[in-house]
């Protein structure tokens, strides 16, 4: 029996951003990663050709972390003591770009100056040839005292600065827009309030072409649920041609399931919950792979291995399917 | 799809007779519509209308339920694509597999394993639904072998894999009054395997190759009587996967197109396919072993993704005693949101150590989004404390707020004078060492 396909046709689009710039544009990058592009939901190559596939990007810190999970420290070993380091493992455990997250303060308690985190980045840039993002503590006026250093010895890097939030975005956008950089645009998992902060953010002038949004991730187990579902809102406005809406889509499944109870702890747990490792990494792929399915188009993880599983099932989504 | 009430008026014999107890035809229409009427109530309906009302009354993806000893687990009966516009109702129900290749002792080995299964999620016992036998020797003695080895160990419901109806027949008899599925119907063995899936009550799955082929063998199955069919299809990636499953919820959501208006089942063999499984409209599961560190996350995920939007998991707030506490021990506040809850209850439960854990009314919401809303402040607190009368339970006032809300500390201050007022960790895991340093 023939079968007509249900197809819908949509009128809007997803823009493409491209980060990272080589040296003929004006950077040092190696390599440049561009994302967005869709004119359909995820995956739905009998719509319309998907012009470029998700990323996965790892994150890494200035110095070694001191509250991640004893998994991850054991993971990386001692290139956690060294950024340049970090970044080339990262590379080689096949990282689509690098997510470089600063901590508040430095190994004697002390808060991070932007000397220190100038010089963290430029030993990144100059260990790997992957296109950067660089995030500040997340404390407004940290964020913003180096922030603004980083953009200034970084010009033309096109790299991804953030977090801009509606109570801080100003001077990390102005920053952005006068040293060639990119922002990326974080709220708390609600459509309204991230067209409201991409309007405002355009506003200053930073062409949507220069924007990341981040819809909020919430780890399984922890809130998944309301990302998800705001993600598939946030791209079926996109797609109906709602143009604040029309950015890819940056989440941090990594952040948040290691953050979990079920990641981080592997004593005094109930034996239901099975082998620690594995479960590790499960409930990251699992965060990851669910917002594979919701739109997301860089995903920051923080284990090897879950990279490899995620680049896997990106590979495999983008395959167009010859017979169905 | 649903008719509205003009278009139910229109099957109406259009006569304003008011036997049904409704003054016009269109009154009668409109209740039928809304459901709150019978179409009996009206002694004149047409055949022709009788059987138009019934069709499009069907759900667009047909309800089926497997059973076995007062186990039920359902799929179809989805209304929406994304979960956002209503919800997900049916959770797929998962499924462990064994193969009939194995001996009798490592069957009931690795059932034995997975019927015990248990684990607990924001106070959910979540467990496996049920089990898949797979013939892969192609004996009806082996199958049958299995099958029993099997129900030996768990009455849960059951799916039988194989081609050979005769195989199939010979595990079917052994289970009686239950509603099993058989799967593995292709355009080979389909007659056979309605005619056992008829004698014996079972429901189908049928195994195809593409979209089309599995929509010609339902229309064929459904002539012969059977009408309770899942669907399985032969997908070579996630992205064939999806695009199947796209499609058989879009035709029978969007086009009512019947021949695919089935739940489906899915055969996940990492934990991408898993979670697309999970997330994108599988109506089963079946996974080819089990390991608690990935069925834990997997369930949760289910959980998760067939949440109601409309209603945040929530517990009754009020004052929860948890290891026995005295009146010297600590108040700990925190919300009602049910994930927020269960961390906290049970990082201080495995700890052993006693408390009062005061759960203040947040409208289901989270520390941070319930203090970001305004459901979580210091007034809200102190009125905790005073409605459920913390102050007759302990001798000595000492109240814990959680870290992410330590700004909160001097209001509380204000707010409850006669209390200590401290700031704990910001991550529940971290609230025994807290206990036993800080607050001893
Ligand atoms: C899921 C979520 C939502 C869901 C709601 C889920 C729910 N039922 O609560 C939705 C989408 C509805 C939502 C809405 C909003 N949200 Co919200 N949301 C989140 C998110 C992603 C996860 C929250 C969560 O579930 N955490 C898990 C639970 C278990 O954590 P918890 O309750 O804090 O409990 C932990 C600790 O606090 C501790 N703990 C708990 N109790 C106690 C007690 C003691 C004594 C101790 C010591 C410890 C302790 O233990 C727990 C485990 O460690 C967070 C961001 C994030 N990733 O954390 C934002 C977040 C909380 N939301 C935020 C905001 C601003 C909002 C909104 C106001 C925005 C909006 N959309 O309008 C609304 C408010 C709601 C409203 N007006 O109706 C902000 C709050 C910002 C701030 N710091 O003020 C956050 C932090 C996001 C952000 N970075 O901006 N949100
Ligand atoms: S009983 Fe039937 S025909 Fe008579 S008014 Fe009601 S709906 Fe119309």
């Amino acid at each position: 029996m023939p079968i007509e396909l249900f197809t819908d046709k949509w009128p809007g689009n997803v823009r493409t951003v491209t980060i990272g710039a080589t040296a003929a544009q004006g950077g040092t990058r190696t390599s440049t990663v561009t994302v967005g592009g869709q004119k359909t939901l995820p995956f739905m190559h009998f719509e319309q050709e998907t012009p470029y596939k998700p990323v996965v990007a790892l994150e890494i810190k200035d110095h070694r972390p001191d509250d991640w999970s004893p998994l991850l420290l054991q993971e990386w070993g001692e290139v956690m003591d060294d950024p340049a380091r970090w970044a080339k493992a990262a590379e080689e455990a096949g990282a689509d770009l690098i997510e470089l997250m600063l901590n508040p303060t430095d190994l004697e308690g002390k808060a991070t100056t932007p000397d220190a985190s100038v010089k963290a980045v430029k030993a990144v840039l100059g260990a790997v040839g992957l296109p950067l993002m660089v995030f500040g503590p997340g404390q407004a006026e940290l964020d913003n005292a180096l922030l603004v250093p980083i953009a200034e010895a970084t010009k033309g890097e096109r790299l991804v600065l953030g977090i801009c939030e509606d109570k801080n975005y100003r001077t990390i956008v102005a920053t952005a827009m006068a040293n060639e950089h990119l922002v990326s645009a974080r709220t708390p998992m609600d459509v309204n309030l991230a067209k409201q902060l991409n309007i405002l953010i355009t506003d200053m002038g930073l062409p949507l072409e220069r924007i990341l949004m981040d819809p909020t991730t919430g780890a399984l187990g922890y809130g998944i649920e309301y990302g998800y579902s705001v993600m598939e809102r946030l791209r079926l406005a996109a797609l109906q041609g709602d143009a604040m809406t029309q950015l890819p889509m940056i989440v941090t499944p990594g952040f948040e399931a290691w953050k979990t109870k079920e990641a981080k702890v592997g004593e005094g747990v109930p034996p239901a919950w099975g082998d620690w490792l594995s479960r590790g990494i499960n409930w990251e792929v699992l965060t990851a792979a669910s917002l594979l399915e919701s739109g997301a188009d860089i995903l920051v993880l923080r284990h090897p291995e879950s990279v490899r599983q995620v680049k896997a099932a990106i590979d495999e989504l983008m395959r167009v399917p010859e017979k169905f | 799809m649903a008719l509205s009430g003009i278009q139910i008026y229109k099957l109406l014999p259009q006569t304003n007779c008011k036997e049904c107890g409704f003054p016009t035809c269109l009154a009668f229409a409109m209740k039928l519509a809304a459901k709150q009427v019978e179409l009996a109530d009206c002694p004149y309906v047409s055949e022709e209308s009788k059987a138009q009302l019934a069709e499009s009354a069907a759900p667009p993806i047909r309800l089926i339920a497997l059973k076995a000893d007062g186990y039920e687990i359902r799929a179809g009966n989805e209304v929406v694509l994304f979960r956002h516009e209503k919800t997900f109702y049916n959770k797929p129900g998962v499924f462990v597999k064994v193969t009939d290749d194995l001996s009798e002792e490592e069957i009931k080995a690795q059932v034995g394993t997975t019927e015990s299964y248990i684990v607990n999620y924001v106070g959910i016992d979540l467990t496996l639904d049920g089990f898949a036998v797979e013939s892969i020797s192609r004996e009806a003695e082996k199958f049958a072998a299995a099958v029993s080895a099997v129900r030996a160990m768990s009455k849960r419901p059951l799916i039988l894999i194989g081609t050979d109806p005769s195989v199939i027949e010979a595990g079917i008899r052994l289970l009686d009054g239950e509603t099993p599925l058989i799967y593995g119907v292709n355009r080979d063995n389909w007659e056979g395997m309605a005619e056992v899936a008829r004698q014996y009550k079972a429901a189908l799955g049928v195994a195809a190759a593409t979209l089309e082929e599995a929509a010609d063998l339902t229309e064929k199955i459904k002539g012969k009587g059977v009408e309770d069919l899942a669907l399985g299809l032969a997908s070579s990636s996630l992205s064939t996967n999806l695009t199947q499953q796209a499609q058989i919820r879009r035709l029978a959501l969007k086009k009512n197109f019947k021949p695919l208006g089935y739940p489906t089942i899915a055969f996940p063999t990492n934990a991408a396919a898993a979670a697309q499984a999970i997330t994108k409209y599988a109506g089963f599961v079946v996974l080819d072993k089990f390991a608690a560190e990935f069925i834990y996350p997997l369930l949760v995920l289910r959980q998760n993704i067939y949440t109601d939007p409309q209603k945040p998991i929530q517990v009754q707030p009020g004052v929860y005693e948890i290891n026995n506490p005295k009146p010297e021990d600590p108040v700990l506040a925190t919300t009602n949101f049910s994930i927020t809850y269960f961390s906290v209850a049970n990082e201080v439960e495995g700890s052993g150590m006693p408390a009062w854990l005061l759960v203040t009314d947040a409208e289901g919401m989270s520390v941070l989004t319930a203090w970001a809303a305004g459901k979580f402040d210091a007034e809200r607190i102190a009125k905790a404390v005073k409605t459920f009368n913390l102050a007759d339970k302990v001798s000595r006032k000492r109240i814990v707020i959680p870290g992410a809300v330590a700004v909160l500390s001097g209001e509380l201050e204000a707010e409850l004078p006669d209390w200590e007022v401290r700031v704990g960790p910001r991550e529940a895991v971290d609230l025994p060492k807290f206990m036993k340093l800080v607050l001893a």
